[in-house]
């Protein structure tokens, strides 16, 4: 007799993510910088299974023809126009408007840099940008430090989705501040997107075990040496991080406790306690 | 004829260029009236005059005239 085949308990399907009134299918965003081959870079974001990749907005320049956002198209990805490279609340304002008319989307990932050496976020000027954006019908989705009171402010200001730095952008040096990103996922009331910092597929999976409920990766992969292996593993590694958020981890101790029974031990030695 | 500085290089344009001839003059693109191009697909550009955007629907009403700025922008690899 062969067993009653059974049903299982809970699906591995990731839900989608509700941003402002944007349906994000996949909770990996990706990034398109950092790769000169595009060929390359398209395996990657097919294998990545994203819905939704970062560009940048610049002036046409007759080698753009063969453009990202032809790519994106083809490939049926939703563009995430960003502002980076603004240092302004004028130039950010331009830029996402400029985008939002060659692009045709409300989304906008609102990046105001310190400068150039950190590209460490304007808090300030952001603050402001986001405001302003959220004002004219845009989507914002906005780069932050992992400040928790900032997260807060950028989110009463308007930002759809805040989306805290684990690292400075580039670094690989994971999320160098752990407690501050849960308290910013705990006490937002729109997403957060942990952005910039990630260097391999752990730390994306922490990011989404912190509370995270998406992640936007760049550099990790398309300066991995093989892209599109990486791509896999941060897509498998934001999912297994999502289930194991729910799964609910045990609390952390500062001592053992036994996983199999005392009782019944053969030759118990003497408690040297 | 007008001057006119596309993306921070001066271009002479033909007498009567609008914004439209502009676009279509550094995209290398043939546009219809509504600033589409004419061989379909979308075209992933957007032009600010003087700071400010001039929408699609506008480029066909918005004539250029000698020493304007334009910026012609699209997307590229970031991020």
């Amino acid at each position: 007799m062969t067993p009653e085949p059974t049903t299982p308990q809970h699906s591995r399907a990731v839900p989608s993510l509700q941003v402002g009134d944007y349906i994000l299918e996949s909770r990996l965003i990706m990034g398109t910088g950092g790769i000169t081959d595009l060929a390359a870079l398209e395996k990657a974001l097919r294998t990545s299974g994203t819905t939704l990749t970062t560009v940048a907005m610049r002036r046409y320049s007759p080698e753009t023809k063969t453009s990202v956002f032809a790519m994106l198209e083809r490939l049926g990805i939703d563009v995430l126009p960003n502002t980076a490279g603004c240092y302004t609340v004028k130039d950010t304002v331009l830029t996402a408007e400029l985008a939002r008319e060659a692009l045709e989307t409300n989304l906008i990932k609102v990046e105001v840099i310190a400068d150039e050496q950190t590209l460490l976020p304007d808090v300030v000027e952001t603050l402001e940008a986001t405001e302003q954006l959220a004002e004219r019908g845009f989507i914002p989705m906005v780069y932050t430090s992992d400040d928790p009171a900032a997260a807060l402010r950028l989110e009463q200001a308007g930002a759809a989705a805040v989306m805290p730095l684990g690292a400075p952008i580039g670094t690989g040096l994971g999320i160098l501040n752990p407690h501050n990103i849960e308290l910013i996922c705990s006490r937002a009331s729109v997403p957060v997107v942990l952005d910039a910092g990630i260097g391999a597929a752990s730390e994306a999976a922490q990011a989404m075990e912190l509370g995270c409920e998406a992640v936007l990766v760049a550099s990790a992969v398309t300066r991995a040496q093989d892209p599109e292996a990486m791509a896999a593993a941060v897509r498998l590694a934001v999912e297994a991080g999502w289930h194991s958020r729910r799964a609910g981890r045990i609390p952390q101790r500062r001592h053992a406790v036994a996983s199999s029974p005392m009782e019944g031990i053969i030759n118990p030695v003497e408690d040297l306690t | 004829m007008p001057t006119v500085r596309i993306n921070d290089t001066e271009t002479m344009l033909p007498e009567g260029a609008r914004v439209l001839e502009a676009v279509a003059h550094t995209t290398g693109r043939e546009l219809t009236d509504t600033g589409a191009p004419a061989d379909g697909g979308r075209l992933g550009v957007a032009v600010a005059l003087a700071g400010e955007v001039v929408p699609r629907s506008r480029w066909s009403a918005t004539e250029l005239s000698d020493g304007d700025a334009l910026e012609i922008v699209t997307a590229v690899q970031g991020g």
